[in-house]
């Protein structure tokens, strides 16, 4: 069976539809992007597949075991972060926070596990440093870092190069595609249609009613990207 | 002979010591969370709480401590409700709370000075210094049980104050979090206006964290300075108050202002 399955999905908030009639599946191993304008309906959606509950109608089902506490995330930076005090590796540490159970501190298993995902993603001589007094590539990557420590078999990404320069932004969607081809599946929401189609194995592209969903080779090739992303190349 | 000698220095000391270790805990969150405000409210509505107490008279925590609760719990509602805006909601109840409450105590306060009362629980002139030891009992209690759920949820804590984002959808239940710290805080208030009275708590909140926030970089480190510092000032504030003759809560804070002063210094030297 597919990671998710979404079967003529409606989302919208106090029965106000947002967006509606989504249709589409995610197997282990996909990179799928999905992509629109502001206002198109893929925040919400990527708040339904998180677990937050705007469902008006149809299902969302997860298979292969996949469980909310698997879901690995990368939410936006939010205003408040700007002057937190926190150290990297604190915040790292809180992406174990959906393995720790009843528990109320972190065993050293999954400081270890934060430890290698630090050493992967090259913040490891970081992990003493101030988050606020980093770059925004840096930040970045430690909000990724959390993420990983919180994936098990699934990350989703919310704009991650929102605001960051292109040469740091290529690295972070390199990193990206490196952690998809070490097994894990992923889900960006991205109004960049250039690198969805660089980067991507699927893409759906949703403007209040799904544009497209398919494989991204057969996206290249339809009406919807020639309309939407062919004047960028 | 010591000033320690006498059991009501010894009283106020142990309950100063306890409620602002409790408020500078909270406070590094509050003022992260950018719900100072709401602190500041409750304090008000603590206040009214008080004076409905004294009208009926019934012990004042019986009637303040679940009232400043329900408060919060109110407040934090409203705040998390974007359709209506969040700080008008807390002026209007704090300042409508603050003003019923002066207005009960003076249609029918069984007290013949209403104005040196008032001033008291607004100012907590005396009250600290005249603590039963029932009043350190519960002040223990409630105190020992804000610190311990602060001790076991830390890193819960933490990651609610950080993310609530990352934090709702890798299945931390955020709201349940919001409402955990708007009902300790409600107990840290009610604690709190013995010490250094209504108007004052927020001093004590939000002083201590925004003085560890000048010069310590991991949460951990704010945490724990937040808290030295806020009982280093409680203990000296009490101490210069008897010996000085000042009013306890108004010099506690007057020493929260200085160590944040000097540690603002600090911080400006240190970034050259």
């Amino acid at each position: 069976m597919a990671l998710i399955e979404c079967k003529n999905v409606s989302l919208g908030y106090e029965g106000k539809p947002v967006v509606s009639h989504l249709d589409f599946t995610v197997n282990q191993g996909d990179y799928l992007c999905i992509i629109g304008e502001n206002g198109s309906g893929k925040t919400t959606l990527m708040k339904a597949l998180l677990g937050q509950k705007n469902l008006l109608n149809g299902s969302i089902e997860f298979g292969d075991g996949l469980k909310q506490s698997d879901i690995g995330y990368l939410p936006q930076q939010t205003p408040v972060q700007k002057d937190f005090p926190a150290s990297v590796k604190e915040i790292v540490y809180s992406g174990c926070l959906n393995s720790l159970g009843k528990r109320p501190f972190y065993s050293s298993k999954q400081k270890e596990k934060a430890k290698s995902v630090m050493e992967k993603l090259g913040i490891i001589d970081l992990s003493t440093c101030c988050y606020r007094e980093l770059s925004g590539g840096q930040q970045q990557r430690v909000l990724l870092a959390r993420a990983l420590c919180a994936s098990k078999k699934l990350l989703v990404l919310d704009e991650p190069v929102a605001g960051l320069d292109p040469r740091i932004t290529q690295n972070l969607y390199h990193l990206i595609r490196h952690i998809n081809e070490d097994g894990l599946t992923i889900i960006m929401v991205s109004h960049d249609i250039q690198a969805a189609a660089d980067y991507a194995s699927h893409i759906l592209h949703v403007s209040r009613t799904p544009l497209f969903f398919g494989a991204k080779n057969d996206y290249l090739k339809s009406d919807v990207f020639r309309e939407f992303g062919g004047g960028v190349k | 002979m010591s000033i320690f000698s006498y059991s009501f220095v010894q009283n106020a000391m142990i309950a100063g010591i306890l409620i602002s270790l409790c408020s500078a805990l909270l406070g590094v969150t509050l003022v992260l969370k950018r719900y100072s405000m709401i602190g500041d409210g409750l304090s008000h509505v603590a206040f009214g709480a008080m004076a409905i107490a004294a009208v009926l008279g019934f012990a004042p925590m019986a009637v303040t401590l679940p009232v400043t609760i329900a408060a919060a719990v109110i407040l934090l509602g409203i705040t998390d409700n974007s359709k209506i805006k969040g700080d008008a909601a807390i002026a209007m109840i704090s300042v409508g709370a603050l003003a019923v409450g002066y207005l009960l105590l003076n249609l029918f306060s069984p007290s013949a000075n209403v104005s040196s009362d008032v001033c008291s629980s607004l100012f907590g002139s005396s009250s600290i210094l005249t603590l039963t030891k029932g009043d350190v009992i519960i002040c223990t209690v409630l105190a020992a049980a804000v610190i311990l759920v602060f001790v076991f949820l830390y890193h819960r804590i933490f990651s609610v104050t950080f993310d609530e984002a990352f934090a709702n959808a890798t299945g931390t239940n955020a709201k349940a979090y919001n409402m955990l710290i708007a009902v300790i805080t409600a107990i840290v208030i009610v604690l709190a206006m013995n010490l250094v009275g209504a108007l004052l708590i927020s001093a004590l909140i939000i002083f201590p964290a925004l003085s560890a926030m000048r010069i310590f970089k991991s949460f951990t480190s704010v945490i724990i300075s937040a808290a030295v510092i806020s009982v280093v000032c409680a203990v000296g504030g009490i101490f210069a108050s008897v010996l000085l003759k000042t009013p306890v809560g108004s010099t506690i804070v007057a020493a929260n202002i200085i160590v944040f002063a000097v540690f603002t210094v600090i911080s400006k030297i240190k970034s050259r």
